[in-house]
């Protein structure tokens, strides 16, 4: 199986594993607990803390531990909107957020706060004068992803960063698709809230952190206990925590040069793919992307008929983003770029990672091709 | 290279619920479809296109009728694998069959042939029922009209 769906999710690394067996095995201690052997599991969860704050270029105590991405990102929007809600009532983000961060921002609004969904340009990039412009005295929390899961493209956060600092008001960044990715460590990204996830970089699903910078104003969201700084309640997930770490730290010794790695072998697929395949498009590709991801639309057939071709040849790939798939919606970050509905349906995404070689990439233009022109013999459009 | 799981514990062995994953039967009509392509003129009795407004996909169907019988039937598809694959069984079921047989085939037929398809795709199977729906209902006007074929 050639697997090219890295975005979705990774491989546990074997070192990862090694790294997590001794809490699943022996090391099941309460980290809460008041004897040795629970300090033992406390012992870990720390160091696993200060190991990721120490590649995140931040303090131990601004990580928080969460099960996933998603709860992350509950967690910065729910958490400072809760804060702050004697402030104001104003939540600035984009069309193209993933999921966790739409959906959230619809039940906040359910709740009676206002949120401002910022359209793209044609490259997927957020205008940051419509940003400006969007901004009130009542804004109290700017949520904008760092780079987008089904594109790649990045937001320029730093700028958006510098707006809201001058303005006194709480930045968030969904990073799952970059933390322990791209060499800048989150720390430095100038958001106050960060989302990371580690089942993209080699870790256990199961996995998240939220960084929230030093005095960033934040309620929890699971109440309980006073784990994690009172920021999070709930007994930890040792080994998790263990894993996440140790991928994290994996991720970002090897994240300058397998980037570019992965950049050659993206363009290498990408320059295969539009010389062999005629009305394909790259989808984002004047803006600046992560460098393992790709988007190509291919006129006139389904971007799921292309996915269960390659599927059939033993390529995975995907449409969208994995957590859209059985959505028979084309994808609002396509749509929200200004594809057309149609457009947006004929559109896969490649996303590389470590195991990902020159043939393995050479094998899916190939795939693509064979499989492009039977649905397009197929297709009535 | 990955090495994926074992067969026997992946997909949906073992499991009785709703369907969740394209079968066997499916994944044939998908990657085999019957009778893809067009008619030529002097042969289309009838001459259906639907659009399904859920997805986007799109069906064009043509058919040739002698003797009140389906004798020819060509279809092709802009869709999903379930759009795809629903279309192909339902010009098999339709192939040879009498104006009102086939104009009773409906889309749970069309499902039950293929054995079964996920529940988020059963709306495709509408498609492949509405296109002939519509290349009959054209084959009867044109006949109406005194240019079809004599049935």
């Amino acid at each position: 199986m050639i697997y090219l769906d890295h975005n979705a999710t990774t491989p546990l690394d074997r070192r990862v594993l090694e790294a997590m067996m001794p809490y699943l095995e022996n090391g099941w201690g309460n980290p809460s607990s008041p004897y040795r052997f629970g300090n033992r599991s406390r012992g870990a969860v720390e160091r696993a803390r200060g190991r990721i704050a120490e590649c995140a270029g931040c303090a131990p105590e601004e990580i928080v531990f969460t099960s996933c991405g998603t709860e992350s990102d509950n967690l910065a929007l729910r958490g400072v909107a809760l804060a702050l809600r004697p402030k104001g009532n104003h939540i600035v983000t984009t069309a193209i957020e993933h999921h966790a961060v739409l959906a959230t921002c619809r039940a906040l609004e359910a709740e009676g706060f206002r949120v401002t969904r910022l359209p793209v340009d044609a490259d997927g990039v957020v205008d940051l004068g419509r940003l400006e412009r969007a901004l009130s005295p009542g804004t109290i929390l700017i949520s904008v992803m760092h780079a987008n899961n089904e594109t790649g493209v990045i937001e320029p956060v730093g700028e958006i960063a510098r707006l809201a600092r001058e303005r006194g008001i709480c930045l968030h960044t969904d990073a799952v698709q970059t933390a322990g990715k791209l060499p800048q460590p989150i720390g430095a990204l100038g958001a106050d809230l960060v989302s990371f996830s580690g089942h993209k970089i080699y870790g256990p699903k199961g996995s998240g952190g939220l960084f929230i910078r030093r005095n960033t104003p934040l309620r929890p969201v699971l109440t309980g206990g006073l784990q994690e700084n009172g920021f999070r309640a709930g007994t930890e997930n040792v080994a998790a925590i263990v894993g996440l770490a140790e991928a994290y730290v994996l991720a970002a010794e090897t994240a300058r040069e397998e980037s570019g790695r992965l950049r050659g072998l993206r363009d290498r697929l990408e320059a295969g793919v539009l010389s062999s395949i005629p009305k394909a498009t790259v989808n984002g590709a004047a803006a600046g992307r992560i460098p393992n991801t790709t988007n190509i639309s291919f006129e006139s057939v389904d971007g799921e008929s292309v996915v269960l071709g390659l599927d059939l040849e033993g390529i995975c790939i995907s449409t969208g983003s994995a957590c859209s798939t059985g959505e028979p919606e084309p994808s609002h970050v396509l749509t929200a770029m200004g594809l057309s509905p149609k457009q947006a349906q004929g559109s896969v995404r490649i996303s590389l990672g470590k195991s990902t070689r020159e043939q393995d990439v050479d094998a899916a233009v190939e795939a693509l091709a064979r499989t492009v022109v039977r649905l397009r013999s197929i297709s009535s459009v | 290279m990955v090495t994926p799981p074992d067969e026997e514990t992946a997909g949906q062995a073992q499991y009785s619920g709703p369907v969740l994953f394209y079968n066997d039967t499916v994944i044939d009509h998908f990657t085999n479809p019957r009778n893809v392509g067009e008619l030529p003129e002097d042969e289309t009795d009838g001459y259906g296109l639907v659009g399904d407004p859920a997805c986007g996909d799109q069906m064009k169907l043509w058919v040739s009728i002698r003797f009140g019988r389906i004798e020819k039937i060509a279809f092709k598809s802009y869709g999903c694998p379930g759009a795809i694959a629903t279309s192909s069984m339902l010009t098999d079921l339709a192939k040879g069959k009498t104006v009102a047989e086939a104009g009773r085939i409906t889309d749970d037929d069309v499902v039950e042939a293929l054995g079964g398809i996920p529940e988020r795709k059963k709306h495709c199977s509408l498609l492949g029922v509405l296109a002939l729906k519509a290349a009959l209902e054209d084959w009867a006007r044109r006949r109406g009209a005194g240019e079809g074929a004599p049935a």
